[in-house]
């Protein structure tokens, strides 16, 4: 290790602290937070604006929470309706802490289930008031009408999620997601109806608006029409999700996107952890070179379902034709005590592994079998159906193959982002008046996130958390009014519209998605379920080299004033071939295994990741030096008074 | 449209009940005419009775045309622009002829009355004889009234077995095992309706009532 | 696969359109349908047309973005499936498939098969919601749902607001959208207080912006992705007749 000169790709600046961050018993830090916050009185509140971009679970409710507490809020998103934010994807369902089984749980227990779980990575104060806050997000969704899954006895149904101990995860079938967005969506559909909230659907957010050294506002862009035009207010809350689509593939939705983020980011935002990934195993494999997303099938499947390959190399024959003693059931092979049920991580490297060894099956040989052959058999094909029916539905339908007869193919896929924005506790950016919430930051996953743990995040920062902060940083508002002739302005708008010109104008012979593609191949290679520095180091230069060729061959048709989806796509493009830099560089300096980062160079002899806690238990915050310039590492260390770090094992 | 519609169907059956006198005999037949303009005497005047469920009948029709005119227009606004590729029918057919069969449900009972209501198209035309005009009207060689008579009556029996149900939803039916219900008995009712006003015209025609 | 589509273009909202065919070559009976669109955009882009716009997002048929009229049925020949769900094996090699776009006075074309769909929002907006702010909640478990009521008010709820209903009514209604929502909140005890007011505005809130109105064909609930049953909108006129003799 440490052949390369690290000094190439990033510097070393001061660490970072968290003023906001409260502390003493870990039970009262909350509340004690919440009582030190300066307040605003709510004649006062009309006087003050916040802009939302982002409208899913966490942007829908914070947008929905400040306009009842009488702020004017616009909001923003880049689908036609707030109802369509990617939330509404995720399936599983929410983690509380009810205790309403009496099994043992309790607000302690979620936070120490979700420290442990992210790998010893994540700040302690903000996981435990995440625990608090879970138990107001379940009475706040049913008061909505939010349709949770019911027991006869007309009480909410619970269930074990993620291999946990306890029965703690809220659920609405396999529409989790979608149920607790329509209640965020609701709330907020309400506050549009009394003119509270101005709602501006298919506008995109083009970069942040900074004056005297506050975020004040951001530059948009209608979808629709091309207009480009600057909104002001007094702070602005990013909402605006993950990065997943870095990899092109991934099972977020197709506009999800990095931009918001990465403009804050590049005017000053530090980022942190980018290259926390978290990968899904049992997603359904490509198709082919047309792929455009991927699709998660539930965890639930390896309950019953055995994965194998080939034991031979491209070995093209059907799975029904191949022996018994020629199939490699390689999870049941390396991991005796755990099978086919290690943690995610593991089935996901493991499932790369042989099929890099070219013993994959499927379309270029990237997938692995779920084999029901065996299940069928022994419950008999009644009870299979009844358990995974749907999911062998959809399967059938994206695959065109029946797996009640031939075995399913899976393979990971890139599923969730635990890195974002850092913010301090009040989930402000180290940027004044700009906030980041959900999916968007950091701060509780750490290096991993547990099932059921992400409407959680999402709703807790929007519902409860931002709407208590806020007030800190408005309560001395409202700031001076900002003009569109103020220089700043007048620069964020310029580089908007010059980076638009750029593109219309470039006489180019590559398509945008075609390095979007590219992109995504790199960091799958080098950047995904295993890294290594010297994949590390070839990815640095292959996307350098890639975002040189962007800027010189992209050819992006149409105008600018339309509806131009192309055009969308190349600003978002430029921003994903950056950050992937930043995750790669990010994943270089990391020389340990932590949660959704693993560096084949730091394993126990058993494989297993070999965290190093005396020298990586920090937080990692980026500052952004130039597109070319190299990036400056602020350290944020972490503490753990409560959980202390241990490692797992599943041998 | 669904509380005109409701009040139309009462009448239909009310009309099919005394068409079946014909069956009975002639005299019976006439009789029955008879009665239906002394009907509410001597509370009230001679063929009082009668105008009354004419008027309320008028009234029933204007309404449910009406009605109809108005969804028409508002489909036709709603859509302002046609498919290039002409939707497939994925329902009911009966729900999708509802407007052009309620036109020719229209036209027909237009003729209807002008044939065996005030006789003018009738060949014989006696109000004091409705048997003999009915003999008259469904003849043998008067073939091409009786098919006219047919297919609209089955053009009523389509309009009936989407829009007795439809009423029925629009009234607030809103259970799955009740909706089955509603449109069979739609149906039946649909088909009796159909059955009872087909008997009398084609049982002239064939010669079985003389 | 080698297939022909007929693609509604469209450049903007004034705009008359016309359909246009294209050959799409050697397209994989794996892909889905919104891939072959993907895989014939990539080909317009380098041949300097402007390339098919179309509203997608998740692809996996929760968000009910995507929209198109597939050879005259919402979202194309497969029950219960969305668009971009639907795979071109279930086309014939040499097939030639219409795609058009929602049409709808209230969804207006905003570019090719891209329309607006705002109109739907202005629905919940007048009423589709319970109020119920931040902070205010009692405990979860303070009142009991029969499971029963609250599976049924999980099925009404699993609409994704595609507007495929109304694409397909003959009438341009918008009932089954709205009913799936009256259903859902009224069937919830906590969606009681403001069942009448709910089912009155959002009504007239449908009928503001342009909807037909319902006369029962049933063509929505046959393409209804989310297979969101006909019933339901014998269910808003019972609470609609109710609302109107409570006041």
């Amino acid at each position: 290790m440490g052949e390369v000169n690290m000094t190439d790709f990033w510097a070393e600046g001061e660490p970072i602290v968290d003023k906001a961050a409260p502390d003493g018993p870990i039970e009262t830090r909350w509340e004690r937070r919440k009582f030190a916050a300066k307040l605003v009185n709510p004649a006062n509140r009309r006087k003050l604006t916040v802009i939302v971009v982002g409208t899913g679970l966490a942007g829908g409710s914070a947008a929905a929470t400040l306009a009842e507490q009488g702020y004017r809020v616009k909001t923003y998103c880049y689908q036609d309706s707030p109802r369509r934010a990617h939330s509404i994807a995720a399936q599983g369902g929410i983690n509380a802490a009810k205790n309403y089984r009496n099994d043992g749980d309790s607000v302690y227990r979620l936070f120490y289930d979700t420290v442990k779980g992210g790998d010893f990575r994540a700040r302690e104060s903000n996981v435990y008031r995440l625990a608090q806050e879970s138990v107001n997000i379940i009475d706040q969704a049913v008061a909505q009408g939010v349709p949770f899954a019911r027991e006869y006895g007309g009480l909410l149904d619970n269930r074990s999620f993620g291999g946990t101990q306890v029965s703690r995860t809220f659920y609405a079938r396999g529409q989790t997601g979608q149920q607790l967005l329509l209640g965020a969506y609701q709330a907020l559909e309400r506050q549009i109806g009394l003119g509270n909230v101005e709602m501006n659907a298919r506008h995109e957010m083009l970069d942040v608006i900074i004056v005297d050294g506050k975020a004040r506002g951001i530059v948009v862009r209608d979808m629709v029409t091309g207009e480009i035009t600057t909104e002001f207010a007094d702070a602005v809350v990013l909402a605006s999700g993950g990065y997943g689509n870095v990899f092109f593939l991934s099972t977020n939705a197709k506009g999800c996107n990095v931009t918001a983020a990465w403009r804050a980011h590049r005017k000053g935002a530090l980022f942190a952890n980018p290259c926390y990934t978290q990968i899904h195993p049992t997603c359904i494999p490509e198709s082919g070179s047309h792929q455009s997303k991927l699709t998660l099938m539930s965890e639930s499947l390896r309950n019953d379902g055995r994965v194998w390959v080939p034991k031979a190399q491209k070995d093209t024959r059907k799975a029904a034709d191949i022996p018994e003693d020629e199939r490699d059931y390689y999870l049941e092979r390396i991991y005796p005590s755990f099978g086919n049920l290690v943690p995610r991580d593991i089935a996901s490297r493991a499932a790369k592994n042989v099929c890099d060894q070219g013993r994959g099956v499927g379309p270029g040989g990237l997938g692995v079998y779920l084999d029901f052959a065996d299940a069928i058999q022994r419950l008999g094909r009644k009870a299979v159906e009844a358990k995974y029916g749907n999911l062998f539905e959809m399967y059938e339908r994206i695959t065109g193959e029946d797996p009640y007869e031939t075995p399913m193919r899976i393979y990971p896929a890139v599923h969730y982002t635990m890195g974002g924005l850092w913010v301090d506790y009040d989930l402000q950016s180290t940027i004044p008046g700009l906030f980041v919430i959900g999916e968007a930051n950091f701060s509780d996953h750490g290096a991993n996130r547990l099932g059921a743990s992400a409407l959680m995040q999402g709703l807790a920062d929007g519902y409860f958390v931002l709407p208590n902060t806020i007030n800190n940083y408005l309560a001395s508002g409202p700031f001076p009014a900002v003009t569109e002739t103020e220089p700043a302005v007048v620069e964020a708008r310029r580089q908007v519209e010059d980076q638009i010109q750029k593109f219309l104008s470039n006489d180019g012979d590559r398509t945008v998605d075609s390095f979007h593609r590219e992109l995504g191949h790199i960091m799958w290679e080098y950047c995904g379920m295993e890294r290594t520095e010297e994949g590390l180091t070839k990815a640095i230069g292959l996307i350098r080299a890639l975002k040189e060729e962007f800027w010189a061959r992209v050819k992006v048709p149409g105008k600018g004033e339309e509806l131009n989806q192309n055009l969308e796509k190349a600003g978002r493009v430029a921003d994903f071939i950056e950050l992937g830099e930043l995750m790669c560089i990010d994943a270089l300096h990391r020389r340990e295994s932590c949660g959704g980062h693993f560096r084949a160079e730091s394993q126990t002899p058993d494989g297993e990741a070999l965290r190093h806690d005396d020298e990586f238990s920090y937080a990692a915050a980026w500052e952004y030096f130039g597109a070319d310039g190299k990036p400056v590492l602020h350290k944020e260390d972490l503490n753990f008074e409560y959980v202390h770090p241990s490692t797992r094992s599943y041998k | 449209m669904a509380v005109s519609g409701i009040a139309l169907v009462l009448f239909l059956f009310a009309h099919a009940a005394g068409n079946m006198k014909i069956f009975v005999g002639n005299e019976d037949f006439d009789h029955y005419a008879h009665w239906l303009r002394t009907l509410g005497t001597p509370l009230l005047p001679d063929v009082w009775f009668l105008w009354i469920m004419r008027i309320g009948l008028l009234v029933a029709i204007v309404a449910h045309i009406y009605a109809a005119t108005q969804l028409t227009i508002r489909a036709k606004k709603a859509r302002p622009v046609k498919y290039a590729h002409r939707p497939k029918v994925q329902g009911s057919y009966a729900a999708r002829t509802m407007r052009w069969g309620g036109v020719i449900v229209l036209l027909f009972i237009i003729y209807h009355i002008l044939d065996l209501t005030t006789g003018h198209l009738n060949p014989v035309g006696d109000s004091t004889r409705p048997h003999a005009n009915v003999i008259a009207d469904f003849a043998p060689d008067r073939w091409y009234v009786t098919l006219f008579y047919v297919v609209s009556v089955i053009a009523v029996g389509l309009h009936l077995r989407h829009g007795i149900w439809s009423a029925v939803r629009t009234l607030g039916q809103q259970s799955k095992q009740n909706e089955f219900r509603a449109q069979v008995t739609s149906l039946v009712l649909a088909v009796v309706l159909v059955a009872m006003y087909l008997s009398v015209p084609l049982a002239v025609t064939f010669g079985w009532v003389k | 696969m080698n297939i022909k589509v007929r693609v509604w273009r469209q450049s903007g909202p004034q705009d008359k359109g016309r359909m246009v065919t294209y050959d799409v070559k050697d397209i994989s009976p794996d892909a889905s349908f919104l891939e072959m669109i993907d895989v014939l955009n990539e080909t317009l882009i380098l041949s300097g047309e402007d390339p098919i716009a179309f509203d997608h997002d998740c692809r996996e048929g929760i968000c009910g973005m995507c929209s198109m009229v597939v050879n005259g049925v919402a979202h194309g020949p497969e029950k219960a499936t969305t668009v971009c769900q639907l795979h071109m094996r279930k086309f014939n090699d040499g097939d030639t498939i219409d795609v058009e776009p929602w049409r709808a006075a209230a969804f207006p074309v905003i570019k090719d098969l891209v329309v607006d769909r705002s109109a739907f929002d202005k629905i919940i907006q007048a009423g589709g919601y319970i109020s119920a702010p931040t902070g205010t909640a009692p405990d979860a478990h303070a009142t009991p749902v029969p499971k029963r009521d609250a599976d049924a008010a999980f099925e009404a709820a699993t609409c994704i607001a595609c507007g495929a209903c109304v694409a397909a009514c003959p009438n341009g209604s918008s009932m089954l959208y709205t009913a799936a929502k009256i259903t859902h909140l009224g069937l919830l005890p906590q969606g009681q207080p403001e069942r009448d007011t709910r089912v009155v505005d959002m009504l007239q809130a449908q009928d503001d912006a342009g909807f037909g109105g319902c006369t029962n064909m049933g063509e929505c609930a046959e393409v209804c992705p989310k297979g969101i049953p006909l019933s339901l909108i014998g269910r808003l006129n019972s609470d609609y007749r109710k609302a109107l003799t409570r006041h």
